[in-house]
């Protein structure tokens, strides 16, 4: 029994290339077929059971409602995805900074959490109200709010980051003579990347969750204020859709993080990242 | 670079723990050795021989007593020693290569100059179709290699190396041993060398210091007179296994070691 066992195991490593792209195809047929499948079951489920559209449309309407308002949805993606990546690169401005400042002083540490923490246990969405009051309908008050919902995963995971060199790295770069401003550049950013990334990676979820919730609140345009609309209208279909194109922003923003992470460190293999996805 | 002498007078270094205990890590240590000699340290864990290696790479400073590298009193790292730590601290993000070239780079010396250099050194550990790979890549041993080729890039007059065979497996170990002896008698440069194992510290040694623990103390020692080169044969020698048996006692005697 034990024989076999590990036969198998063996020859689990022996797969021929053209045996091993046929696995990796009957995968992917699996995982499409399952996804076709839960659409076919809505579709057929909500015309068998007479479920009315504006409760739940069936998946044709809402991809024949994207295709005829493309024009309108583009419009107001566009609005969504400049509040997303300028809030969350604003995060990353301050957040990373901050970061650094934390992990080279004490005291800075100390003042910088008595902020942070209590910042953080506040649901950001309940400040968005406020943030509108301060700063009107346009554009800043989402971008404050996805910057103030990404930073704490950014600022913490810059700060682990930094933190995650080792001590006998560390003496590696004293015994060297290294420039503290070296350590930084040659030792301990380097280290932090993966850490860094993995922040980013949480971050723009968290920056489209802060841009939508914004408009929301008060807007004129967006895909929040899209959904806000076609809601009131029972405009089911188009608002399925607005959700649709919510989340192919998160996924196309994460991609581009992953592309940049490859880029910033073709040394590292990251973890499976699939299904962390915004 | 020809070897420096290292002289540790009256050396003490007391640590204070956080709950403000103190923890007498080196207790009156004094050692003399010189130029182009290999001198072992052997000890237990906590026998203080690792902080007797920060203090005489100027990584950290004594509580009492003197440290002189070629005669100069140790403020701080010297540049022309090096260090090879128990774990290699590759730095994943750079080649091979770029990582044997790190001290250059850091120094902001001409890397053009150091280039063969480091050709050569990795083509005699047997490294020279890996200098673009990433450490990652590598085994255990090969990534040891690399960080030795580092320490030895600018030919240091003073190669101090804690534990350097440690975390790799028994014939590894037994091959870094006839590499590392190899590339010495190229160099003839200084080399303090701390290790647990008593066999490598007598294949490898002109001399070896034997500690005991709490407090980090020299208990003796002895001198190796076995010829060299040395080889697989060596370990046979009667001399040899006279002297592991003699060390052997030396800590059986201190507790270290019993039989019950």
């Amino acid at each position: 029994m034990a024989t076999t066992r590990t036969a198998t195991v063996l020859s689990a490593g022996r797969f021929s290339a053209g045996r091993r792209a046929r696995i990796w195809l009957a995968e992917q047929a699996l995982v499409a077929g399952i996804v076709i499948a839960v659409f076919v079951a809505w579709e057929v489920g909500v015309s068998v059971f007479r479920v009315p559209p504006f409760v739940l449309p069936p998946p044709s309407q809402i991809v024949t409602h994207l295709v005829s308002a493309r024009a309108l949805l583009l419009e107001h993606t566009w609005v969504t995805a400049s509040e997303v990546v300028i809030g969350f690169l604003l995060s990353v401005a301050i957040g990373v900074p901050l970061a650094v400042g934390i992990v080279y002083s004490r005291i800075f540490e100390k003042v910088a959490y008595t902020f942070i923490v209590p910042l953080q246990t506040i649901p950001k969405v309940a400040l968005a109200p406020l943030v509108v009051l301060w700063f009107g309908y346009g554009l800043l008050p989402k971008v404050v709010v996805a910057c103030l919902i990404s930073f704490f995963p950014v600022v913490i995971a810059s700060v682990v980051g930094f933190r995650a060199i080792e001590q006998e790295m560390l003496y590696l770069a004293r015994s060297l003579n290294a420039s503290e401003w070296q350590v930084f550049l040659k030792f301990r950013l380097p280290c932090a990347l993966p850490n860094i990334f993995g922040g980013f990676k949480v971050g723009i979820g968290q920056a489209v969750v802060g841009a939508v919730v914004g408009e929301f609140i008060a807007a004129e345009r967006g895909l929040g204020y899209l959904q806000i609309v076609s809601s009131s209208k029972l405009e089911t279909s188009l608002l399925f859709g607005a959700v649709a194109v919510i989340s192919l922003v998160g996924l196309v923003l994460f991609g581009v993080l992953v592309a940049l992470e490859r880029l910033a460190m073709p040394w590292h293999q990251p973890a499976d990242t699939s299904g962390t996805g915004a | 670079m020809p070897g420096v002498g290292v002289h540790a007078r009256q050396v003490s270094k007391v640590y204070a723990t956080r709950r403000g205990e103190r923890v007498h890590a080196l207790d009156q240590v004094s050692l003399e050795t010189v130029p182009g000699e290999f001198v072992s340290v052997l000890g237990p864990s906590g026998c203080g021989k690792s902080t007797m290696l920060m203090l005489i790479a100027g990584l950290i400073l004594p509580s009492e007593g003197e440290i002189r590298v070629a005669g100069e009193p140790l403020v701080r790292p010297r540049a022309d020693a090096s260090m090879v730590f128990q774990r290699d601290v590759l730095l994943d993000w750079r080649s091979v290569l770029d990582n044997v070239l790190l001290p250059v780079e850091i120094k902001h010396l001409d890397r053009r100059r150091y280039r063969a250099r480091a050709d050569e050194l990795l083509g005699r550990v047997g490294l020279s179709d890996f200098e673009s790979k990433y450490p990652s890549e590598l085994s255990g041993g090969m990534r040891q290699r690399v960080a030795i080729c580092r320490a030895l890039i600018q030919d240091p007059s003073l190669l101090l190396m804690d534990e350097p065979f440690g975390a790799l497996d028994a014939l590894t170990r037994e091959q870094m041993s006839l590499d590392l002896q190899r590339m010495w008698a190229a160099a003839r440069n200084s080399v303090l060398f701390i290790t647990h194992s008593i066999e490598e510290a007598v294949f490898l040694s002109d001399r070896v210091v034997v500690m005991s623990p709490r407090p980090g103390r020299i208990v003796e020692i002895l001198a190796v007179g076995l010829s060299r080169p040395r080889g697989a044969h060596t370990r046979t020698e009667p001399a040899f296994v006279a002297l592991v048996d003699r060390i052997r006692n030396i800590f059986r005697a201190q507790g270290v070691l019993s039989d019950a």
